[in-house]
């Protein structure tokens, strides 16, 4: 690959068992008073104070990488803000906050430059082009080298084209990528990719991303579901598994996770267990939640890869009974004599 | 995909065939043979609401049916909608000159502070599948929004959507406004997104929480048989 081949986070996987990743960016600065419905990456540079405190509350609490507050950084979503000009400006300064905390650490933290879906929904079913969207990822890629990011992160992906999209982007910004998809629909994504569907896409990049993985979705159990999905296939990729800390729940007036640290700390070893190597949380993860996970890897023994029962048992029941990997995912009978080329 | 298999002339089949082609047609999203089909039956002295209701709508629970259980996703829904559309756009001025009856009107948004609209549009989509008049606020919705749109075009229907855990509180703050201007019974309010379930649906007051776009058109099609009902026993 293109890349340096040096890279740290490559050093760091080369060397480490697992590594454990941040927790949630928006819920924790949703409870640092951002107001619904401001983009959090004006935040880099109005309360950059703020920002800080959220990496220092990540990196404090263990956590061997981050993701910078750019998620919603690329012009197609700034754009509802009316800030679709500082895409690269906004995107560098959540790195360049980021590489400040990384370096005061004293030990090895990565800093991931986090790149969200465009929000638009792609052609044929909708109205952006691959080019369209290589270019509004490339944009970010590049404001977040610029400030220091030692890899593109991007995640919470549905759609194949997307993910190849930000691939692209990365190879042209020439930086080291990890890419996740967010299986929330019947196991699958909202465009209906499962898991075995996303190895087979990786095979269609040509710049390899560093690890690949699952983020965000519906529970901890849903997640894990997945990631056993990637593991049998018999990737050698890295997986990257980065669940939420439980379901919402609305009380009083606000919204809070119902999983508690003890949950996140089963579902950290479980993650391990079930094949992934960089293991963090989602929304409604706090440093709390990551303290617990620290723990439970540093003295977990190993086992063999659990059940899907195991996991039930442990972290709650699946959404939906198949994920779409096992045969028996509900199929219509077709009779008809012309059908939809694919 | 052999040729023959694409050598279909919809001219040659008698209804029941054509009706049973334009539901494997809106399954597979195919625009053209839609808008050709909805031409043909209205040649044949079928009523535009027939065609709405026998044809287009009849395919499309096939597709709301396989969206709800796991069999289609957002991609195919898509493009079954876009071919819905196709016949729609002939229909819709048909449907207004012969006064066809009307099967409900919503009027859908994102709430103020959130700019998610994938979930929303597909509700929409599905129920302008399923027969309903949809008005679209688009995103980022404020209460005056809503209570314009709702003096305006006199729906049937509310539907809110939140995609963030940090705007779907907003929904209470809507329905709240409903309650206090007296509003709120002359309205069914359902809610969708993400991050929503039930149990919150309930505890800000609406009418019913939809987990997906086809839940969405079954809840809205009861609600509107139970208005229905009422009218009639109210008569």
């Amino acid at each position: 690959m293109s890349s340096a081949p040096s890279s740290p986070l490559q050093t760091l996987l080369a060397n480490r068992d697992w590594i454990l990743a941040d927790g949630a960016t928006g819920t924790n600065l949703f409870n640092m008073g951002l107001s619904s419905g401001d983009a959090p990456e004006l935040w880099n540079e109005t309360d950059p104070d703020k920002i800080k405190a959220l990496y220092k509350g990540s990196v404090d609490a263990g956590s061997d990488l981050f993701l910078t507050n750019s998620f919603g950084g690329n012009s197609s979503r700034l754009k509802l803000h009316g800030a679709e000009n500082r895409a690269a400006e906004l995107s560098r300064i959540s790195a360049e906050i980021g590489r400040e905390v990384a370096d005061a650490s004293g030990r090895q933290v990565i800093v991931a430059g986090s790149v969200g879906p465009t929000g638009e929904i792609m052609e044929p079913m909708g109205p952006l082009s691959y080019a369209v969207a290589v270019e509004i990822f490339h944009e970010q890629a590049e404001g977040l080298k610029a400030g220091g990011a030692d890899v593109a992160w991007v995640e919470t992906i549905s759609f194949g084209d997307e993910y190849r999209a930000a691939a692209e982007a990365f190879a042209l910004a020439d930086m080291p990528w990890v890419g996740t998809m967010s299986f929330d629909t019947a196991g699958r994504t909202m465009m209906g990719i499962t898991a075995p569907d996303m190895v087979k896409l990786l095979a269609k990049i040509p710049n390899k991303p560093l690890a690949f993985g699952a983020n965000c979705g519906v529970g901890a159990s849903d997640l894990l579901r997945t990631v056993l999905g990637f593991s049998a296939t018999g990737t050698q990729v890295p997986i990257v598994a980065k669940g939420n800390a439980g379901i919402p729940k609305y009380h009083d007036g606000h919204i809070h996770y119902d999983g508690t640290p003890e949950l996140m700390a089963n579902y950290a070893t479980l993650a391990r267990d079930c094949g992934a190597t960089i293991i963090g949380g989602c929304c409604g993860t706090t440093p709390d939640h990551l303290r617990a996970m620290r723990a439970a890897l540093e003295s977990h023994v190993p086992q063999e890869r659990p059940s899907l029962e195991t996991i039930k048992t442990a972290l709650g029941g699946f959404s939906s009974d198949s994920d779409g990997t096992d045969g028996n995912a509900p199929t219509r009978e077709r009779q008809n004599r012309r059908r939809r080329t694919t | 995909m052999s040729d023959q298999e694409d050598d279909i002339i919809l001219s040659e089949l008698n209804d029941e065939d054509l009706v049973a082609q334009m539901f494997d047609d809106l399954y597979d999203g195919l625009k053209e043979e839609i808008v050709e089909a909805v031409n043909l039956l209205l040649g044949r002295d079928w009523a535009p609401y027939r065609v709405l209701t026998e044809a287009l709508v009849g395919g499309m629970t096939i597709v709301g049916n396989d969206f709800r259980d796991g069999i289609l996703f957002v991609p195919e829904v898509l493009l079954a909608a876009n071919a819905m559309k196709g016949g729609m756009a002939i229909l819709k001025p048909l449907l207004i000159a012969t006064g066809a009856p009307r099967v409900g009107k919503m009027v859908i948004g994102t709430v103020k502070g959130d700019i998610h609209d994938i979930g929303k549009n597909l509700v929409g989509m599905m129920m302008e599948g399923a027969g309903f008049e949809v008005v679209d606020l688009g995103i980022n919705n404020s209460v005056d929004s809503y209570l314009d749109a709702i003096e305006r075009e006199g729906p049937d229907i509310l539907g809110m959507s939140a995609l963030l855990t940090t705007t779907m509180p907003y929904m209470k703050v809507v329905i709240d406004t409903l309650i206090e201007k007296g509003m709120r019974e002359d309205y069914t309010v359902l809610v969708g997104g993400a991050p929503l379930n039930e149990e919150f649906g309930k505890a800000i007051g609406a009418d019913a929480y939809c987990r997906d776009a086809a839940v969405a058109v079954e809840t809205a099609k009861e609600f509107m048989a139970r208005k229905h009902n009422r009218m009639a026993a109210n008569a």
